[in-house]
């Protein structure tokens, strides 16, 4: 018999705020234990919760980012547990009445078993290079809001807890049981990532702990509609450990049903070192949370004009711009993508897009050039001051974190429609490539103009066939062998003299114009 | 350096050269006594300092508290600092309009965070916590002015109708020792009317106020839920508890709300109303339409307290006020409702004290083993009925039979209050179905003390106002009465109003305890 996996996902997502849900501690990474700590967030008698406005905002728009409705009625539960890192051993959450419900996520994955939700209209078909790559979509249940809770730390003989963490607001996001393998739970996740990394909603920092999944897997024989017994793995830092706790968990339960075996509704953890996952507990020692609405806090009833602008600040989703750029210009899927994950190139590259005659050359002039020197200005600056700081980076200098030298596109000395005029020079053969890399150098290092610096090097390409001519006749002169090793039939031999004849124009001599020249005198 | 007394470990401090005592009582003995218009109005004048009002107060508990046992503790340096602050406030200038509680003294019932001082909410749970923060109603007590001083006793967490259960003493009415003074707040209501302090605060979940204030003989006052912030009380029923005040007047009651009232950013449920001059009291009643609702005139009710009920409705009448008969029909379930809704949330509530991060633990091999030694020797007996209680309405599978029937039933409570306001101005109703009863009668049996809650509780479940004045005395022993005056929410200039008329015309408030 075979089997098929069906997963759901819970991700645990930071919310990108300078403040803690219920209190004015910072919500920051990486400052002294118990430094970011108030009576509020300590759960001290006494304290009352007040929510962060702007925590609510950016979870109805990550319910607009993700295809939501948005309820007129939303509400807050304590959820609770006893554990030593949760100050008041209960979490406020969302139970019945989340922020958002009933969205949906869209992302390519060429993997097996997903229905295709829509082809790429539009694009045109020599384009489609990953043709067989289709859209998936994971429908969302829900994404509601909640408070992150402390960090413990365990040492030789006692415990501690920081309760920095306490309190920051966090997202949970549910997803539907529609993924069906390791590799689409991953896709998901990085589709994820980006929607809210694009959206402001999470800087999504995986190493600062700021996305956690659970992750909820089943099988059952292929063809069947009832679900298998529901096996959580809980607390998963990392996407790729998703995937691989997922690679190993459901050939795992395949084998227990093909042995005869029965799986039974259960918590699992995943060691990231040994690579398997464990039970912790099953239903029957399954908590019992004994929700109900926190009475110190109010039901929420956005109103229109609340919710109108928050909608303002609703971004164009990464996989919509991907196929827009694909579609209005005609990009291959590669150049694409590379805009659709790198939002400051794919605006840059949008600025100047829509004035060029050939797109795909810009953006070919973007992505190569000019992604690879901003990188190297960036590499060269470490150490020294910051010409800029990018508004994230800015935020996080303000934490008391090392702030991050960046070279912003922002920053360049040359404006962008210099960019256009040296792919013009280029196209109306004006300078030949290795002509246009000098330009582009030096315009990146001085701000100069294109023609200016075409003016001043004299870079400007020599297409006066008597000109080459005579370079030419004089190349073939000075080097009979190649010349003779092309008439008897060795090909190869043309660049060389190609090579002789660019070197004694100084590069500025048309190369087409010089290859057909010389051929045309060799084969005489 | 502050200096911390519990009166309980003191031992022989209490007793002070007589000769000091004598002079205390012959120059000063009589500042404690007034009221804070009184008060304000010699203090004004430069007549006395707040210093002497504040000494005045530490003698008076030097002198009676050992009886009355309302304070866990007291700080006399610190009040007498604050005393100092004032009096130097008012030598340059500072006037009782823009200060109106300058120099006076005011006790802190001990679930009401006072910056710097003890929090122990009457349990051993707590350790030697100390708050780090004032409480928004404490903040507006000091803007205003006011000496605040003292932790007063209660039962434990606020779960009580006796102050028997406070994991520290029994408080003692003033009126009678070998009775309660009612509860939760049966500390702040003794040291009122045995005149340790001038005013106090309590906090009303479901009558802590009102109850003790009829029992003790002195005014009490729960403002609308949202009225006062809760910010810095410690919760008990969050979508219940007010923090109120205990006065020997009405208009001293007017003059404290007044200066906590108003909206709090802390506070989620606190509500933006403007806040009106409570303490503008006209005496005049005349037209108003009072409800005498007949739930509460049948059953368990004591023949003595009834007769003072009646009397006073006559009362008001003569005043001028229209007396119309009205029904809440679904009283005899407000006491079933509260029980549900207050345990459920103070399930939640109190799963913070755990000792993880302050008060007492009691270590284990592992966390769960931590929690339920501590648990276990921290909370009392009431209190862990409380939360066991809470825990099971709310557990999956009962939620919908307790929790959400009770939030159903709460609904048609006020409801039934809302109709009854639509055709009256306010309600009249005995605070208590008795006078106080004597400590331990109903210790074994916390059904029946439930039940002294019976009239107070659905003001809580409605979230409207209500205050209790003397309206009276048992004939032997001597016991006060307390009349109830109920307020639509945010109706709390209009009670103050009645209050006030029914006190000028009657002589009850003004009766003192012999101590």
């Amino acid at each position: 018999m075979e089997y098929e996996a069906v997963i759901g996902l819970e991700t645990h997502v930071q919310l990108k705020t300078k403040s803690k849900m219920w209190c004015g501690c910072a919500n920051a990474f990486g400052a002294e234990p118990n430094t970011n700590v108030c009576p509020v967030c300590l759960g001290l008698p006494g304290v009352l919760p007040v929510p962060n406005e702007e925590a609510l905002r950016l979870t109805v728009l990550t319910g607009y980012l993700l295809n939501c409705e948005i309820p007129r009625f939303a509400k807050f539960d304590r959820k609770s547990y006893f554990y030593p890192d949760m100050p008041k051993n209960y979490q406020i959450t969302q139970y019945d009445k989340p922020s958002t419900a009933n969205g949906y996520v869209e992302f390519e994955f060429s993997g097996t078993g997903v229905s295709p939700v829509q082809s790429g209209a539009g694009i045109p078909s020599e384009n489609r290079r990953d043709a067989h790559s289709t859209i998936a979509r994971v429908r969302i249940t829900r994404a509601h809001l909640e408070e992150d809770v402390g960090k413990s730390f365990h040492f030789d003989r006692n415990s501690g807890v920081d309760f920095n963490r306490a309190g920051v607001p966090l997202m949970e996001i549910v997803s539907e049981p529609d993924i069906t393998s390791a590799d689409m739970a991953y896709e998901y996740l990085n589709a994820l990532k980006e929607i809210l990394v694009q959206g402001g909603v999470s800087d999504c920092d995986m190493e600062k702990g700021m996305v956690r999944c659970d992750v909820n897997v089943s099988v059952r024989p292929v063809g069947t509609k009832e679900l298998g017994a529901k096996i959580e793995i809980k607390n998963m830092n990392s996407f790729s450990g998703v995937r691989r706790a997922l690679e190993y968990e459901i050939p795992r339960q395949i084998e227990v049903l093909k042995s005869g075996g029965t799986l039974v509704q259960s918590t699992r953890r995943w060691d990231e070192v040994t690579g398997i996952t464990e039970e912790m507990r099953t239903k029957e020692h399954a908590h019992d949370y004994r929700y109900f609405p926190d009475p110190d806090l109010m039901p929420l009833a956005p109103g229109e004009e609340w919710l109108a602008e928050v909608k303002l600040r609703v971004v164009e989703l990464p996989l919509a711009r991907k196929q827009r750029f694909m579609r209005d210009y005609q990009l291959p899927a590669s150049d694409a993508e590379t805009f659709k994950s790198d939002l400051p190139l794919g605006n840059y590259f949008e600025g100047i897009a829509q004035q060029a005659k050939n797109p795909k050359a810009v953006a070919n002039w973007v992505i190569n050039n000019l992604r690879a020197k901003v990188a190297e200005a960036n590499e060269r600056r470490t150490g020294v001051a910051p010409v800029s700081l990018q508004e994230d980076h800015a935020e996080k200098s303000d934490t008391g974190a090392t702030p991050v030298l960046h070279v912003t596109l922002t920053d360049l000395k040359f404006k962008p429609a210099a960019l256009l005029e040296l792919v013009s020079l280029v196209e109306n053969k004006t300078i030949n490539s290795s002509a246009a890399q000098q330009v582009f150098s030096e315009m990146f290092d001085t701000g100069k103009s294109p023609a200016a610096i075409v003016q001043e090097k004299g870079l400007a390409q020599v297409s006066d066939t008597g000109a080459i001519e005579r370079f030419c006749d004089e190349v073939i002169a000075a080097h009979p062998g190649p010349a003779n090793d092309f008439k008897s039939g060795k090909t190869a031999a043309l660049n060389f003299l190609k090579g002789q004849v660019m070197k004694l124009s100084k590069g500025k001599a048309n190369p087409a114009l010089v290859g057909e020249i010389l051929e045309r005198k060799l084969r005489n | 350096m502050l200096t911390k007394r519990r009166l309980g470990a003191q031992g022989g401090s209490l007793i002070l050269p007589f000769a000091i005592v004598l002079a205390t009582f012959t120059t000063r003995a009589m500042l404690n006594q007034l009221t804070i218009s009184e008060l304000t109005a010699r203090l004004a004048k430069r007549e006395v300092t707040a210093r002497e009002a504040v000494q005045a107060c530490l003698d008076q508990i030097q002198r009676v508290d050992g009886r009355i046992r309302a304070f866990l503790s007291y700080d006399a340096a610190d009040a007498l600092a604050q005393a100092d602050t004032a009096d130097q406030a008012l030598a340059g200038g500072a006037t009782h309009a823009e200060k109106p509680l300058l120099g006076v003294p005011i006790a802190i019932k001990d679930v009401i965070a006072v910056q710097g001082q003890p929090l122990n909410c009457a349990s051993k749970i707590l350790g030697k916590f100390v708050s780090p923060y004032d409480a928004t109603a404490i903040e507006k007590l000091k803007a205003a002015g006011a000496v605040v001083f003292g932790r007063l006793n209660m039962d434990e967490f606020a779960m009580g109708s006796s102050t028997e259960n406070s994991a520290f003493q029994v408080t003692c009415n003033p009126w009678d020792t070998a009775r309660i003074p009612g509860g939760s707040s049966g500390g702040s209501a003794a040291a009122v009317a045995a005149d340790e302090c001038i005013a106090s605060l309590g906090s009303d979940t479901g009558g802590s106020v009102r109850q003790p204030a009829a029992l003790c003989g002195c005014v009490g006052l729960k403002p609308t839920y949202g009225r006062v912030s809760r910010f810095g009380l410690v919760a008990y029923a969050s979508s219940l508890d007010q923090i109120g005040c205990f006065a020997k007047d009405t208009r001293d009651a007017a003059t404290v709300l007044g200066a906590i009232a108003g909206h709090d950013s802390r506070d989620s449920t606190s509500v933006p109303q403007p806040v009106p001059n409570y303490a503008a009291l006209t005496g005049d009643i005349k037209g108003l339409k009072l409800g005498l609702p007949k739930e509460y005139l049948v059953g368990g009710l004591d023949p003595e307290v009834k007769q003072a009920i009646e009397a006073a409705v006559q009362q008001l009448a003569k005043l001028g006020a229209e007396i119309v008969d009205v029904s809440l029909p679904h009283t005899d379930y407000a006491v079933a409702t509260y029980y549900i809704i207050a345990t459920a949330e103070a399930s939640a509530n109190l799963a913070r004290f755990d000792g993880i991060r302050y008060g007492a633990r009691v270590d284990g091999a592992d966390p769960t083993e931590l929690y339920c030694r501590t648990r276990g020797a921290g909370f009392g007996a009431e209190v862990k009925r409380r939360i066991i209680l809470g825990t099971y309405v709310l557990s999956s599978g009962y939620y919908d039979a307790y929790y959400l029937r009770a939030q159903k039933v709460r609904t048609l409570i006020r409801q039934d209050f809302l109709q009854a306001f639509e055709q009256v101005d306010a309600l009249v109703t005995p605070t208590t179905p008795t006078a106080a009863f004597k400590i331990g009668e109903k210790a074994d049996d916390p059904l029946q003390m439930y039940l002294a809650d019976i009239f107070t509780i659905s003001c809580n479940l409605v979230g409207n106002c209500g205050i209790s004045v003397p309206c009276g005395f048992t004939q032997s022993p001597k016991l006060p009465i307390g009349l109830q005056v109920l307020g639509k929410p945010f109706g709390e200039e209009t009670i103050l109003r009645i209050a006030h008329a029914y006190e000028q015309s009657t002589p009850w408030h003004l009766k003192r305890p012999a101590l």
